[in-house]
């Protein structure tokens, strides 16, 4: 039977939804679910965990070098839990990117990245070149598994469970050469991006931050997160943690409104397990219309005040 | 300090890539081929920090079969002081790839190692994270500002919450993420002088890296098909078919 360790993602105070999501992934797989938590101060990340459904009980690992999730201090701890698992499981996010294959290289195996389904214990689904492929890939028997789960791709687990809580002590020290200096968050009061049931997106046709004011109204009006294309980030409208994409967040809410976005292949890899797909753009060959459920070729900065209005 | 780039030879991002119809693998036969996009930006960060002074040497490096010279000579038109392909006869997957960079490390003693985010083709977003833990030195991914300060550099990272800042002692690993720079275009002349800049070819074998077992990939598919949409005429209409449909 297999025997699955996650590796949480929070904040310091709450439990990352990507953790509700692999636990999904890892009942899946089949076996035994434990999450390890590490931080400092962190209990009532622990008590989130240990009240996921499915999930047999959470490793806290509290020490002051694993306060923030620099890869070099949590790597080797990763490590040295591994080694009583068969399967040790992070989130597609930027922490688990960073994180998991620092550990995979310490396990000594590749990772399988971005999984999107499970075939068996040793065998899974991710996507390739931009989703234009999708690959099963498969490891030997025996080896050690480290992979990261893509979070569209699965739902969050419920809640209701009643894992036991255990402390243990960190077994390494700082690695000395890395430092965490702070987070820059714009910090919005909208549903985030990746968990967040509707989703409205912007692109270069917004022509300027100002511009991008009309997608936040829409988005308050509709109680949705707000994405963007790369071109709308790179042209400074937006922050870069709206990008939606293939190098961007992938997401996949139950309605997503594009705006003034042509439909590059990396964009359309971010949204296209989206329940619906609304497009509004000016081009009828944009290529966005390819994908769309429902299309409309007009004028972004006439229809939306339009909608506004019929939602009145 | 010399500086270490990567170079990986990927499908153009322009190019829509196809499964072929038996599932053995994708149709790339006779696609354009280019230096993965991140690796671009890599080049040029480490070329501004050269011609700020704070470099000695550029060195890009690419593992792979012998047509990946081709990108290694637009990296030398770019700006880049030399390069090394690791010769392989088949493609590398991360923990190899970060096994084969790591000797040529030891060899060259780079100051700072910079790499792509991500590859574009398997999109594994591996390498980097995999080399710092081999070299047992400090990581610093999704890169979108590098500040140096003596032996330190302070890295602004593009993370799923904002933007993080660490720092992080020399050497280092750094990947970087798409608002780190705009890569120079390579100028005609430039090309002719590439030709003349060294080159340096080293077997796999000969680097004396025992290489990481590779996962196996079993299938190739084609993503499953959205089902056709429909076509609205104005405003209202589209209110209306997202309230039919339970949306709004
Ligand atoms: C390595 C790499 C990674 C990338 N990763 C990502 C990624 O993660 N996410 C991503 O989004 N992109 C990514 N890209 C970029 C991608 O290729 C496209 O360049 C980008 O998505 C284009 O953004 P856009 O659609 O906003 O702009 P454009 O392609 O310029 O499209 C603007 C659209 O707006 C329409 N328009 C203009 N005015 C109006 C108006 N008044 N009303 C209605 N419509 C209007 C136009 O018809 C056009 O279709 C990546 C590219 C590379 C090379
Ligand atoms: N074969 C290779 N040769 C040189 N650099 C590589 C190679 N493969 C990957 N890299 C580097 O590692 C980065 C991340 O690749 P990956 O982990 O495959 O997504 C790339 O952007 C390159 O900088």
């Amino acid at each position: 039977m297999s025997k699955i360790l996650i590796v949480a993602e929070h904040d310091g105070h709450t439990l990352n939804l990507s953790t509700a999501k692999c636990v999904s992934c890892a009942k899946a797989i089949g076996g035994d679910i434990d999450i390890a938590v590490l931080g400092q101060g962190h209990d009532a990340v622990g008590a989130q965990a240990a009240a996921l459904a499915g999930v047999s009980r959470v490793l806290m690992i509290s020490a002051a070098h694993l306060a923030h999730p620099l890869a070099a201090n949590w790597a080797p701890e990763v490590l040295q839990l591994a080694a009583n698992y068969t399967h040790v499981i992070g989130p597609s996010t930027t922490m688990g990117k960073d994180l998991m294959p620092r550990v995979a290289a310490l396990v000594g195996v590749n990772q399988f990245s971005d999984v999107m389904e499970v075939l068996s214990p040793l065998s899974f689904r991710r996507p390739i070149y931009a989703g234009n492929a999708i690959i099963d890939v498969k490891a030997a028997e025996g080896q050690k598994i480290v992979m990261t789960v893509r979070t569209a791709s699965w739902p969050a687990t419920g809640s209701g469970g009643n894992a036991v809580v255990e402390q243990r002590t960190a077994q390494g020290t700082a690695a000395g050469h890395s430092r965490y200096l702070a987070l820059n968050s714009a910090g919005s009061e909208r549903p985030d991006l990746q968990g967040a049931s509707k989703v409205v997106s912007g692109g270069r046709a917004l022509g300027s931050a100002e511009g991008f004011a009309l997608i936040y109204r829409l988005a308050d009006k509709l109680g949705a997160g707000v994405g963007a294309s790369r071109a709308a980030v790179d042209a400074g409208y937006v922050p870069s943690d709206m990008q939606v994409g293939q190098t961007g967040k992938i997401i996949a809410p139950d309605l997503y409104l594009a705006f003034g976005i042509s439909g590059a292949i990396q964009h359309i890899t971010g949204i296209k397990d989206s329940r619906t797909i609304v497009a509004v753009n000016k081009d009828a060959e944009a290529p966005i219309f390819e994908i769309a459920d429902i299309g409309l070729v007009g004028d972004l900065f006439t229809v939306i005040p339009e909608i506004e209005a019929l939602l009145g | 300090m010399k500086i270490l780039v990567g170079i990986k030879r990927v499908v153009d991002y322009n190019v829509r890539v196809r499964v072929l119809p038996d599932g053995s693998g994708v149709d790339i036969d006779g696609v354009k081929m280019s230096i993965n996009p991140f690796d671009e930006i890599a080049l040029e960060e480490a070329l501004r920090i050269k011609e700020a002074g704070k470099a000695a040497e550029v060195i890009v490096i690419s593992c792979g079969t012998d047509e990946c010279q081709q990108q290694l000579r637009t990296a030398l038109a770019m700006g880049a002081d030399r390069a090394i392909q690791v010769k392989t006869g088949s493609a590398l997957q991360p923990l190899s790839t970060a096994q084969a960079l790591l000797r040529v490390i030891e060899r060259e003693q780079p100051g700072l190692v910079i790499l792509g985010k991500q590859a574009i083709d398997d999109d594994n977003s591996q390498t980097g994270q995999m080399l710092a833990a081999l070299w047992n030195r400090p990581q610093a991914t999704f890169a979108s500002k590098l500040v140096f300060e003596g032996e330190k550099l302070t890295v602004t990272r593009e993370v799923d919450a904002g933007l993080e800042t660490i720092e992080v002692d020399l050497p280092a690993v750094v990947t970087v993420d798409l608002r780190l720079n705009e890569p120079r275009f390579v100028k005609l002349p430039d090309i002719m002088k590439a030709k003349r800049k060294p080159l340096d070819v080293i077997p796999l074998e000969e680097l004396g890296a025992s290489l990481a077992s590779n996962l196996d990939i079993t299938r190739y598919a084609a993503p499953p098909l959205r089902q056709k949409g429909i076509r609205v005429e104005n405003a209202a209409q589209l209110v209306q078919e997202l309230k039919n449909r339970g949306l709004l």
